[in-house]
């Protein structure tokens, strides 16, 4: 069951930033090294409790706890695989019309949530503006039922779908730009491995009005095939090679890139990770000029 | 006060008076125009509720979840695609417990396309665990509407509130307006007991194993058998504050009769036309019309159907590879109270086509002494 948490960690602006120290976090069923859960923990700590969470199925739905049993110190609505988005939507009409419009309401969704099933939805919301805080964990494949391709999959990844003998051909939907076109206030990718740049991310996000979608790169070693004590090193690499640069963007137009460690070459990022062992020399050349060419274009929008 | 109205007009205003506080809904015809008034008593500010202008009927019925489980007045409407593309969400609706009420206005389902009338839309969705009330006037709209909220909140379960695509959505008749007042002092504010709140966090329909969740349903069925005793004290209720009174099953001259038909909806309003007609003739005939799919009026359904009666019904609606959906629900309750009471089927209307008086005298003129036959589909209207 839920606690109620105890307010001993509250910050100079009155902020709680230790909430969920503060509150018994245990008793989820993640596997060690699971991004999501690390995503999550950190970005209550800056949300405080005055929070709702809105999430469909998926690891972070069935990680969660088994009836009765509850991880969330906050008030937690699961919905069905492709009913975040408007699910949402319902929470902070809801929660407006009840005199409650100062409570952040966060949808936390998976990519197959977020570039699959739900997509038509989130569309919908975002064109709306709602003023809502939507995020995507993004494990790059369906992990909760067992490591099937999703359109977050990147290009040559192995996975149950997509297996040895047809290695996925596509390359990742580009989920960002899909929700830059639709000039909302505010997006920004995240990783594990700069809390400090997501925390304030998220800080920005929750003070801004309207809708905002935050992009995180969430390590999963069962999936990805990677040893667990890997998993921040993962969400290190992926930045650092670019393949999941760190930026933020306000109105669809406002680029600004937040973190530009030394760059590593993409092939150092797979070659640590199962999913990527069956990547022939020519797909990694591949990989590492497309890469390239992202990151030339990001940096141009960003002047 | 007494208006001229359609069906959906009067459900718009049924909503209105029930202070909803959040809607969501989709275009589709016959419902369309529900949308389209909610939308500017909304934007008028003459309701104060927040229209979130979805983009499909799953979002619609999916938003209503998050609004609902803040503990506010939610609504929706559709009408057969948009029905099926819920079908989804219908089943969380009543297993979180949201007393959601939503207007299906009947339409048959496709393929081939059709916007007509026939009622396979909402008896399609009768394993979802909502409450299902089929009316016949703009009156019984209204007010079945108001009172599904007050029967809905108690029980915790969603409600479902049917009527014919263009028979009733589209025509226009004399319905009594109540009062404001008087449908405040019927119908308090919602006062959740379990709602997502920040003060007393709690989690909603999370995993369950399968040493739980029976009980769940078990919880769900229940509730439906409490139902049928809220629903008579909401009606007398109802009844001493706007004196109209409503049953889950009404009938017509049945007292003597020696043949009865049992419909719903619009087509009950020709056959109510065609008995007395036939009454003036001097034929025994009778009429009884089903109010409510769930939960089955079983009891009252009995004790409406005279002794030694044929019995014939009337299917506005098709479950292919078995019949009439009616005709199967009410064989299930015979069967369950043990009573041997041979049923005439008869499927007619489907997709709109008129069900007109010499069809319902068909009906009757069909109503034949049992003899032991297998009982197969009587077609009414069909072009061979
Ligand atoms: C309508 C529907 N289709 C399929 C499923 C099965 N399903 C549950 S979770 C899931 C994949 C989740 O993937 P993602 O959103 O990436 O979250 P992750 O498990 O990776 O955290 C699928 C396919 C479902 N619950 N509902
Ligand atoms: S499968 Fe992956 S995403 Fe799911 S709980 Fe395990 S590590 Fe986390
Ligand atoms: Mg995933």
């Amino acid at each position: 069951m839920n606690k109620q948490f105890d307010n001993n960690s509250v910050g100079d602006d009155g902020r709680d930033y230790e909430f969920c120290a503060s509150h018994d976090f245990y008793g989820h069923s993640a596997c060690p090294g699971c991004g999501e859960k690390i995503l999550f923990r950190h970005m209550l700590d800056v949300l405080g409790p005055e929070t709702v969470m809105v999430v469909p199925a998926g690891c972070a739905a069935v990680t969660d706890g088994v009836f009765p049993h509850s991880l969330s110190p906050v008030p937690y609505l699961h919905v069905p695989f492709g009913a975040t988005a408007s699910a949402a939507a319902g929470v902070r009409a809801g929660l407006d019309m009840t005199g409650r419009k100062d409570v952040t309401v966060v949808a936390w969704a998976g990519d197959g949530a977020t570039f699959d099933i739900g997509m038509g939805a989130l569309s919908a919301i975002a064109e709306r503006n709602e003023n809502i805080l939507y995020v995507c964990y993004d494990n790059e494949a369906y992990m909760n039922t067992g490591m099937q391709r999703s359109s977050a999959t990147p290009r040559g990844c192995w996975t149950t779908t997509t297996p040895k003998s047809r290695l996925k051909e596509e390359p990742k939907k580009d989920i960002d730009a899909i929700m830059i076109a639709h000039r909302i206030p505010y997006l920004a990718t995240g990783s594990p491995a700069y809390l400090d740049d997501f925390k304030a991310k998220v800080e920005k996000a929750r003070d801004t009005d309207g809708f905002k979608f935050l992009h995180l790169i969430s390590p999963c070693p069962p999936g990805w095939r990677s040893d667990p004590s890997d998993s921040i090193k993962l969400a290190r690499l992926a930045v650092e090679s670019r393949v999941f640069p760190l930026y933020e963007v306000r109105n669809g137009v406002d680029y600004k890139i937040t973190m530009q460690p030394e760059q590593c070459s993409v092939s150092e990022y797979t070659s640590c990770q199962g999913r990527f062992a069956y990547l022939k020399s020519e797909d990694s050349e591949r990989l590492q000029a497309e890469t390239d060419q992202a990151w030339a274009e990001l940096e141009r929008k960003e002047k | 006060m007494k208006k001229v109205i359609s069906g959906n007009e009067a459900a718009s205003i049924a909503v209105k008076l029930s202070r909803v506080q959040v809607i969501s809904a989709y275009p589709i015809t016959p419902q369309t125009t529900i949308s389209e008034k909610l939308s500017e008593i909304c934007g008028s500010g003459e309701l104060d509720a927040r229209f979130v202008k979805v983009e499909s009927e799953h979002s619609a019925m999916a938003t209503l979840i998050g609004a609902s489980s803040t503990g506010s007045r939610t609504f929706t409407a559709t009408s057969a695609q948009g029905l099926a593309l819920m079908h989804e969400i219908l089943f969380w609706a009543s297993g979180a417990r949201l007393p959601i009420v939503m207007v299906d206005v009947n339409r048959a389902m496709a393929a081939p396309w059709t916007i007509w009338c026939d009622q396979t839309d909402s008896l399609a969705q009768r394993d979802t665990g909502w409450l299902q009330f089929y009316c016949w006037s703009n009156q019984e709209i209204i007010d079945t509407i108001i009172a599904a909220y007050k029967i809905s909140e108690q029980l915790l379960l969603p409600s479902m509130i049917c009527y014919d695509g263009f028979f009733n959505s589209h025509t226009h008749e004399v319905a009594d307006i109540p009062d404001q007042e008087l449908v405040d002092s019927f119908l308090p504010a919602r006062q959740a007991e379990y709602k997502l709140d920040t003060k007393d966090p709690h989690t909603f329909s999370g995993g369950t194993l399968p040493s739980m969740f029976m009980e769940f349903r078990y919880k769900v069925q229940k509730a439906f058998e409490r139902a049928p005793e809220l629903i008579e004290s909401v009606y007398s209720e109802f009844d001493q504050k706007f004196g109209r009174r409503y049953n889950p099953v009404e009938s017509y001259f049945v007292d003597d009769a020696e043949r009865v038909l049992i419909t719903s909806g619009s087509s009950a309003s020709t056959a109510y036309h065609t008995v007395r007609m036939m009454r003036d003739e001097g034929e025994k005939v009778g009429l009884i019309r089903m109010r409510q799919l769930r939960p089955f009026p079983e009891a009252e359904l009995f004790r409406a159907i005279p002794k030694g009666a044929l019995v014939g019904v009337l299917d506005r609606n098709l479950s292919p590879g078995t019949g009439g959906v009616w005709t199967q629900e009410i064989r299930a309750a015979l069967g369950r109270n043990n009573i041997n009471l041979s049923l005439h089927e008869f499927v007619a209307g489907l997709g709109g086509r008129d069900i007109s008086e010499n069809n319902i005298r068909e009906m009757f003129a069909g109503m034949k002494a049992a003899d032991g036959k297998r009982q197969s589909i009587n077609w009414i209207g069909l072009n061979r």
